[in-house]
């Protein structure tokens, strides 16, 4: 038990220290960069291109047990969310409690 | 030191109309049950949350730790799935940085970063005066990240509560909160075309390398959007 218990200290640091090392250094490179630098445009539309990069992944290749649900209902239930955001003038709530509540109904069936 | 009239301006976009507490809730709740299932005991899974606070390294780490990954192992593939911190990071900071502000907070403060702070962050900095941003900023971030790890906790303890259907509930909460919000963020064609085209690149390179795709899909995308836009 305390083997494991150990392990598992050790998987929480190594992952934590992957996790710290990006933003880190995210930060010395900020100290040489100027808000109104081209380099720093360019890495704007790098971040948030990776952010959509990772975010369509998580709902058509996702991790976990959202796996177990079919695509077809993320894939609906994505877009139903989006429309339901642009109609109720940006509201957040509705969309992420409704798309909740659905997946685990229709995964219910 | 922290100005705590900034600091607290901050802490309360928790209750804002765009609030991430309740997307962040949902999935820390989610991670909470799940590293419970896979054998962590309490204090494990709060100091997970509170040095990792990033969704999806905590995702991967469960994921590896389940087929017994070796440590360099989960190492590359957290730093995989997370080195999108880093042109986060790049693109936060230089607007956060003032020269009258001690380097230590930005150092510290860098571990907020995560998806929902920082799209929090970039649609309010213009309202903060720049010599303020920073502890705006870590209002932000503390607020988030307290919020992640006490739903780890509630995770963790209704774990026996939770059965599958409903997991995958909450598990749909991020990807629809960080896509609504990625939609309102759409506000220059640079941006937009960033978004879109990484979206769709994103998962294309999933087929080539699913470890890399994330990677090589926003660089590619953010690139071909940047370049779009400056010279068109």
């Amino acid at each position: 038990m305390n083997e494991i218990s150990n392990n598992i200290i050790l998987v929480i640091l190594v992952t934590s220290f992957a996790t710290y090392l990006s933003r880190f250094l995210g930060v010395i490179s900020s100290e040489k960069i100027k808000e109104t630098s081209k380099i720093f445009k360019w890495f704007n539309c790098i971040a948030y291109a990776t952010l959509a990069a990772l975010i369509a992944r998580m709902i058509i290749f996702p991790a976990g047990v959202l796996s177990e649900s079919a695509i077809l209902y993320r894939l609906a239930i994505i877009i139903a969310a989006i429309l339901l955001f642009l109609i109720t003038k940006r509201n957040l709530v509705y969309p992420t409690v409704l798309s909740a509540i659905v997946l685990a109904l229709l995964n219910n069936y | 030191m922290i100005n705590s009239k900034y600091f607290f301006r901050g802490f309360k976009s928790l209750k804002s109309l765009d609030s991430p507490a309740l997307a962040l809730g949902a999935s820390f709740i989610a991670i909470g049950a799940l590293l419970k299932n896979i054998g962590f005991n309490l204090e494990q899974s709060i100091f997970s949350t509170f040095l990792t606070y990033a969704l999806p390294g905590s995702l991967i780490m469960a994921e590896s730790f389940i087929v017994g990954a070796s440590l360099i192992n989960i190492f590359l593939a957290v730093w995989l799935v997370n080195a999108r911190l880093y042109p986060m990071t790049v693109s936060l900071m230089p607007l956060l940085l003032h020269k009258s502000q001690p380097r230590w907070k930005y150092y510290l403060s860098c571990h907020f970063i995560a998806v929902s702070a920082w799209l929090i962050m970039k649609s309010n900095y213009q309202k903060i005066e720049k010599r303020h941003r920073i502890d705006f900023w870590m209002g932000i971030g503390t607020g988030t990240w307290l919020t992640a790890i006490i739903s780890t906790i509630i995770g963790f303890l209704a774990s026996d509560y939770l059965n599958k259907d409903m997991m995958i509930g909450l598990a749909i909460v991020n990807p629809v909160y960080f896509t609504c919000m990625m939609v309102g963020a759409m506000k220059t064609i640079q941006i937009s075309l960033s978004i879109i085209l990484g979206a769709i690149l994103g998962p294309s390179f999933f087929f080539l390398s699913p470890e890399w795709s994330i990677l090589y899909g926003g660089i590619l995308a953010g690139s071909l959007a940047y370049f779009v836009g400056e010279f068109k």
